[in-house]
Parts: structure tokens; C-alpha cells; sequence
């Protein structure tokens, strides 16, 4: 494997991280204002993501400085190209990341109340537009022989786009609503519970329209193919086990079930979309790839390095903090926000 | 041009502002360490009554660094994906290290360190808080390592258009490096302690658990005096580099239209009239620019500052038509208001300490107000250094090699709606949020650091 091949395998990592990691987050943020009645219970959903959120947030600026580093064709193409995009996506995740810190800091119902709709639309759209972002890679976009984007905004938001975005929020909600469901008090678990079994079929559905779609543009067919047809079969078996396992086994097991499908789903797309990393559906001579959009070898050869170094390391104590706040978190804590 | 023009304000704007926070931050998380290490070390639980209560506030700040550095992280390529194509290679480097080293490391133990109270051993407790400020102080060094190079390009060489790395250690290397880290570390100092000792100044002027925070004003104004002498100290061999390595900058924060032999004046006022490229109503000390640095040698053996015209005539020889003069009046102010910020503090610092230790600060009611006050100081200084460093380099991106022409995102990709549209909406949001931040800062500032649940004082 060369290093520009490893170097979108780390990528693909970086962002099966951030979507199990940050995707269970959305969902919270997207269920909080229903599942819970009070506002000491919006407290305690908050508290199950409230000391981890902001790290699992970093998954998003690695993968993000990861493609800076490692292919800065392919950042400057997809973040200039989508622009109006990311820039609705931060301005949702600048008002939810205050949010959190900002809504009990004032002991007043309609402060809390307008900072708790942050968070739901701050959580809302940035799963929904990484869905429709995701969507399009595999769509393809038009893109000119420079390298640049030659759409609009309009342009991401065509019935795929739409499809992988409402995609991305259910299988999310899905993910967040087992989560809750292993961490809320047991008096309240029992309403993740709920929402989580409303929203798998719905999810295992959504999941199967993106793979056909997928399909259709060549996600199966390029050199990755084997490994996009695996990781499509697994993630599948992921939701479909965390569906079965949500009615009836036990929070655990439907939480990394579901996790897994994530998991895969997101290696489905890296897998289906090599060597290609931007498709252009105007030319395919036009489309960045692992190799004209890469950095130096050199470059890639430092970066390897650090990444092989100080990846383990975070993993190590990122999943050491989770086992510091295992188990559930009770109403009325003491401390946090 | 007219997109352009709008991504620079975009950029100016979200740089400024994530500065406010950023110094904080770095500072205060080491305060912070400080206060709860003295509390692990000697079992005094005023200590950790103060670590919990600037712990609040460092997070209410924190918050807003984080959101506002997404912004930073994406807008490279969103508004100058030219500069993203030309640079990717080198700047994203550190930057993913930055996130890979710093963020996780910051943001794990924030989350850990502010939901484990009295939940684990207090040792380990305060390891936490160590390796957020360590995890804070690490992006700002890996950050710093991207700008130096858009100050002063090693290790790097072109081709095909695009500057691609030769040397990670000549990156790490890189002198200009080792001076704005510095720089910026010890004004974040500076700048946590004036708020450490505001914060204190305000309890203390109405008698308030002056036991507490008194403690926390001998902390602050330390940390104040100890930040802002280093900060004068670093800036000096800083004035020294970039004469030498950025003479454009330094005529720019100096006014110097023609070429200035030495031993040179000092202006401290003028009326700069950029068009006509002259100096009006000017107040100069005389020699006092050579006291405080040296022109490089000439070829003849001479030291003469090179004026503005003489190098723009040497960037046209070099680079063609075009405009190599940064904003003069901007540069030169930014310089001034910063140097004279650092020189208050400096001076309000030894002033305070010296009162705390005559015992008689408590009773220098006036002094106390003025502290609170002077916590705008740092502030003010922060971003007008920010301003200085990054407008004198303009119309560079990366000096001598890049120009904001070349950097910006073509107009066919995003147009100059689009980047009004969400400068705007950037802009309105930094403002709301901006106002709501320094109000939950203030009222948490109030608090009383005993009461059990935290009830804002009514007087």
C-alpha cells in the first residue's frame, strides 16, 4: 500500500471516528428536547455527552486538517465548493457548543428553553448537511479541470444529497437514542428506548435507499469494490442486529450494534469512492484522486509518522475517559454544566 | 477584487476575535493549574476554592475559543483555497498535528477535569487541569509554527506553482518561532493574570472573602508582571528579527517613508498620510529608534533603515508592477497601542505587587478600581500585536512568495455574495455571542466563591 492509499485509510478512520463519536452526539442533541420532561432531565442528557462531546468534536478538526495535510487539493475544492454549506454547518455548531456551555448558566425557563432548541438545530443540520456533503462525494460533483467547483449550493441538494442527508439525521437519532438509552437513569431510559425502536426501521430503510443509490454511481464499481461490497454487507448487518437487538436484548449490545453500522457505513463510501476522493461528474479526467490532489511524499511520509505515533495515544485516553463516566448518569448531579 | 476584499475583512474578523479568547485560555489554564497544584501540595482549601471558581469562568471562555476556531480551521478553505492549493503541503502539517497533538489532548481532560471533582484522587484531579494547559499551550506552538512560516518561509521549495515541504525540523526550527511562541505565551500570561487580579479587585473593593482573594491578587499581579516584562523582553529581539527579515513591516510599524540613516529618530506621533507617502505633524525622540534596535548593514558599510519607497522599488524590480505596501497608518498605530498597553500593565503590575506587599492595597480603593478596569489592557494589546504582526505583512499571505491575490478563492467558485452573506452572518453571530460571553463572564465574576450552589451577589 503507498502512502497516499494509507493516508486515505486514515482519513476514512478519522471520519468513521467522528461519525460514531460525534454521531450518537447529534442524536442526543437531536432527541434532548423530547425524551426529556423536565429540566433537571434535559440535564441529565446533556450530562451524557457533556464531558465528551467537545473531544469527540476534535475527530471532525483531525479528519478536517488530516485532508489540510495529507490532500490539500481536496480541501480546497470541497471547502470551497461547499461552501454556503460549512457555513451553515458552523454557524449550527458554534451556537450547539455554546449551547452547552451557555443554557444552565442562567436560571431562567426561557433562556434555558431558547438554548435547548440551539442545541437540537445545532446537532440537526450539521448531521443532516454532512449527509447531503457525503452523499454528493459519491454522486459526484462538477467539478473543471482546475480542480475547482463549479456548482452552487442548489447544486448538493439534488434528491441523493437530500436522501443521504435525511439518512445521516434518522441513522444518527437511531445511534443517540441507544446511547441514551445506556446512559440516561433508568427512569428515563425507558423513552430512549422508545424513540430508538420508532426510528430503526426507519434507519435500516434509509440506509438500504443510500447503498442503492450508491450503487448507481459506481460505489461498487471502482477498485475498491470487494472491500465496498464487505463493509456495505456489514454495515447493514450492524443496523439490521441493532433494530433486532432494540426490541429485544439489552442497551448495550443495540448501542454497539448500531455503532458498527455506523462504523461501515462510513468505510462503504471511502471504500467505494478509491482511488477517487472528489468525482467529477462532468469529466472523470477532471476528478481529484488520491494521487493529483496528495501532498509531497515527503510530506505524507512526516505525517505517517506523527499519525502512527500519537493516534494510539488518543484513542488510548479518549477511551479511558469513557470508561472514567461509564454507567449512568443520575438526575440532580452535582457539578458539570 | 470585491470578494477579495471581503474574505480579508472575513479573515481580519475571525482572527481578532478568536484572539480575544485564545490568550485566556492559555493563560488561565495554567493559573488555574497553579492555584489547584498549591491546594494538592499544602491541603489549603482556599486554593481550591479559587481553582474551582476561575475554573468556571475559564470554561465560559474556553466555550468560545473552541467554536470560534472552527472557523479558523475551515475558512483556509472556503475563502483562500489558492493559498490552500499553494501551502497545503506545509501549513497543513502543523495544523494536523495541532489538532492530533493539542486539541484531543485539551478537550479530553477539560471534559474529565470539570466533571471529576472530588470524584478522583486530587492529584490525579490536578494532572488534569495540567495537561489541558499543556494541550492549550501545545496548539498554540503548533499553530504559530504554520503562521511563522507564512512570516518567514524555511525549509520549503517550489514547484510546479506550489510550495512543497523539504525540512519538518527546518519548520520547527524556524527562528521566528521560537519568538512569537514566546511572545505569545508570556502575553497570555500577562493576560490571565490581569484577570485573575480584576476579578480579585472587584471582591476586594467590597471587602469580600478578602482572605481568598488576596491570594488570587498576588497570583494575578505576579503573573502579570512576570508576563508583560517577558513579552517587552521577547518583543525586543522580535523588533530585531523582523527589521532584519521583514524590513517592509518594520518600516511599515516604524512610518518610514525614506530611507533612514542612523542614528535614527523615534516618531511617537504623526499624521500619516498614506497617499502622498509622508509624515505630517510628527513628534519624534531623536536616536531613539537606534537605541532600541539596529539597522542591518548595507553593502557600503552603512546602517541605514530602508524606507517604504526605496523597498517597494525593490519589490517591483523583483516581482513586477504592484502595490507591496501594507496599510501604514494601521501597522504603525496597532505597534504603538500595543507597546503602550504592555509598558501600563508593566507598570500597573509592579505598582499593585508593591502595594500587596506594604499591606496596603486592600486599603487603595482607587488602585482597585483601576485594576478592574485595566483587564482591557491585554486585550487591547493582543490584538493590536496581531494586527501588527499580520497587516505588515500584507499584500503577502506568505512572505515574498504568496500574495493575497493569489490566495483568495476565484469568484467563480465562491462569489463575493457568498462571502458577504456569511461574513454577515459570522459577523452578527460574534457580536450576540460575543455581548452574551463577557455578561455570564461578569456575572460569574460575582459569584461568591463559598457559597455551595453559586448565587450571583446582589451588590
Amino acid at each position: 500500500m503507498d502512502l497516499n492509499t494509507l493516508w486515505f485509510a486514515l482519513i476514512a478512520v478519522l471520519f468513521m471516528g467522528f461519525f460514531f463519536l460525534e454521531g450518537f452526539d447529534y442524536g442526543v442533541g437531536i432527541l434532548h428536547p423530547f425524551v426529556a420532561k423536565s429540566d433537571e432531565e434535559r440535564k441529565a442528557v446533556i450530562q451524557t455527552i457533556g464531558p465528551v462531546w467537545d473531544g469527540n468534536e476534535v475527530w471532525m478538526i483531525t479528519a478536517g486538517g488530516a485532508i489540510f495535510a495529507a490532500f490539500p487539493q481536496w480541501y480546497a475544492t470541497l471547502f470551497s465548493g461547499f461552501y454556503l454549506a460549512l457555513f451553515l454547518m458552523l454557524v449550527a455548531l458554534i451556537l450547539r457548543g455554546v449551547g452547552f456551555e451557555f443554557r444552565s448558566k442562567v436560571d431562567s425557563p426561557s433562556w434555558r428553553n431558547f438554548w435547548d432548541w440551539m442545541i437540537f438545530f445545532g446537532s440537526l443540520v450539521p448531521a443532516l448537511l454532512w449527509g447531503v456533503a457525503v452523499a454528493n462525494l459519491v454522486r459526484g460533483v462538477p467539478i473543471g479541470p482546475d480542480m475547482n467547483y463549479q456548482g452552487s449550493f442548489l447544486t448538493l441538494l439534488n434528491p441523493y444529497g437530500l436522501l443521504g442527508g435525511i439518512a445521516a439525521v434518522i441513522v444518527f437519532t437511531f445511534h443517540g437514542a441507544n446511547f441514551l438509552s445506556l446512559k440516561l437513569p433508568e427512569e428515563m431510559a425507558p423513552r430512549a428506548r422508545a424513540a430508538a425502536r420508532a426510528f430503526a426501521p426507519l434507519a435500516v430503510i434509509l440506509a438500504v435507499l443510500f447503498v442503492l443509490g450508491g450503487y448507481g454511481y459506481g460505489l461498487f464499481s471502482r477498485e475498491g469494490q470487494l472491500l465496498a461490497y464487505l463493509f456495505a454487507a456489514l454495515a447493514a448487518l450492524g443496523l439490521l442486529l441493532g433494530w433486532i437487538t432494540r426490541l429485544q436484548g439489552s442497551d448495550a449490545l443495540a448501542f454497539w450494534t448500531t455503532g458498527l453500522g455506523v462504523l461501515f457505513a462510513t468505510a462503504m463510501v471511502f471504500a467505494g469512492l478509491y482511488p477517487y476522493v472528489m468525482p467529477s461528474s462532468l469529466n472523470p479526467e477532471w476528478s481529484l484522486t488520491v494521487y493529483n490532489a496528495s501532498a509531497s511524499p515527503y510530506t505524507l511520509r512526516v505525517m505517517t509518522y506523527v499519525a502512527l505515533i500519537f493516534t494510539p495515544l488518543v484513542l488510548l485516553y479518549q477511551g479511558w475517559t469513557y470508561w472514567v463516566f461509564r454507567g449512568r448518569v443520575s438526575l440532580g448531579e452535582e457539578g458539570g454544566y | 477584487m470585491e470578494a477579495l476584499g471581503l474574505a480579508r475583512f472575513q479573515f481580519a474578523s475571525t482572527t481578532t476575535y478568536h484572539f480575544f479568547f485564545v490568550p485566556l485560555t492559555l493563560g488561565l489554564s495554567i493559573l488555574v493549574a497553579y492555584m489547584e497544584t498549591v491546594y494538592v501540595l499544602t491541603g489549603d482549601a482556599r486554593y481550591k476554592k479559587l481553582a474551582k471558581f476561575y475554573g468556571t469562568l475559564f470554561m465560559i471562555n474556553f466555550a468560545m475559543g473552541v467554536v470560534t476556531g472552527l472557523v479558523q480551521e475551515f475558512q483556509f478553505g472556503m475563502n483562500w483555497s489558492g493559498y490552500s492549493r499553494f501551502m497545503g503541503d506545509i501549513f497543513g502539517v502543523p495544523l494536523a498535528i495541532e489538532a492530533l497533538l493539542a486539541f484531543f489532548l485539551e478537550s479530553t481532560f477539560l471534559g474529565v477535569w470539570y466533571f471529576t471533582w472530588d470524584k478522583v484522587p486530587k492529584g490525579l484531579h490536578a494532572l488534569f487541569i495540567w495537561l489541558v494547559a499543556i494541550g492549550s499551550n501545545l496548539s498554540a506552538l503548533w499553530i504559530l509554527i504554520a503562521n511563522s512560516f507564512m512570516q518567514h518561509p524555511v525549509g520549503y521549495r517550489l514547484e510546479n506553482g506550489r510550495a512543497l515541504l523539504e525540512s519538518f525540523p527546518a519548520l520547527f526550527k524556524n527562528p521566528h518561532v521560537w519568538l512569537q511562541f514566546p511572545h505569545t505565551l508570556f502575553a497570555a500570561l500577562s493576560t490571565a493574570g490581569f484577570f485573575v487580579a480584576a476579578v480579585a479587585a472587584w471582591h476586594l473593593l467590597r471587602n469580600h472573602r478578602v482572605e481568598l482573594f488576596s491570594r488570587a491578587m498576588r497570583i494575578g499581579l505576579t503573573a502579570g508582571l512576570l508576563g508583560s516584562f517577558l513579552v517587552a523582553l521577547v518583543g525586543h529581539y522580535q523588533a530585531d528579527f523582523v527589521v532584519r527579515h521583514q524590513p517592509m513591516k518594520f518600516a511599515a510599524m516604524e512610518a518610514i517613508w525614506e530611507d533612514l540613516p542612523e542614528p535614527a529618530p523615534w516618531i511617537l506621533y504623526a499624521t500619516i498620510d498614506e497617499k502622498a507617502q509622508e509624515n505630517r505633524n510628527v513628534i519624534e525622540l531623536p536616536g531613539v529608534l537606534s537605541m532600541l534596535t539596529h539597522a542591518p548593514e548595507t553593502e557600503n558599510g552603512e546602517r541605514v533603515f530602508l524606507g517604504i519607497k526605496t523597498l517597494q522599488k525593490r519589490y517591483e524590480e523583483r516581482f513586477g508592477p504592484g502595490n507591496y505596501v501594507p496599510p501604514v497608518k494601521l501597522t504603525f498605530w496597532s505597534f504603538r497601542v500595543m507597546v503602550a498597553s504592555g509598558l501600563l500593565m508593566l507598570l500597573l503590575a509592579a505598582i499593585g505587587l508593591w502595594l500587596l506587599f506594604r499591606g496596603r492595597l486592600a486599603q487603595a480603593k482607587g488602585f482597585l478600581a483601576l485594576l478592574i478596569w485595566a483587564v482591557l489592557l491585554p486585550f487591547l494589546g493582543n490584538t493590536t500585536g496581531w494586527w501588527t504582526a499580520e497587516f505588515g505583512r500584507q499584500p503577502w499571505m506568505v512572505q515574498d512568495l504568496l500574495t493575497i491575490y493569489q490566495g483568495v478563492t476565484p469568484e467563480s467558485v465562491v462569489s463575493a455574495g457568498m462571502v458577504l452573506l456569511s461574513s454577515v452572518g459570522f459577523t452578527l453571530l460574534y457580536l450576540v455571542l460575543g455581548v452574551i460571553d463577557v455578561w455570564l463572564l461578569i456575572k460569574y465574576a460575582k459569584t461568591d466563591p463559598e457559597a455551595k450552589t453559586k448565587t450571583v451577589l446582589s451588590y
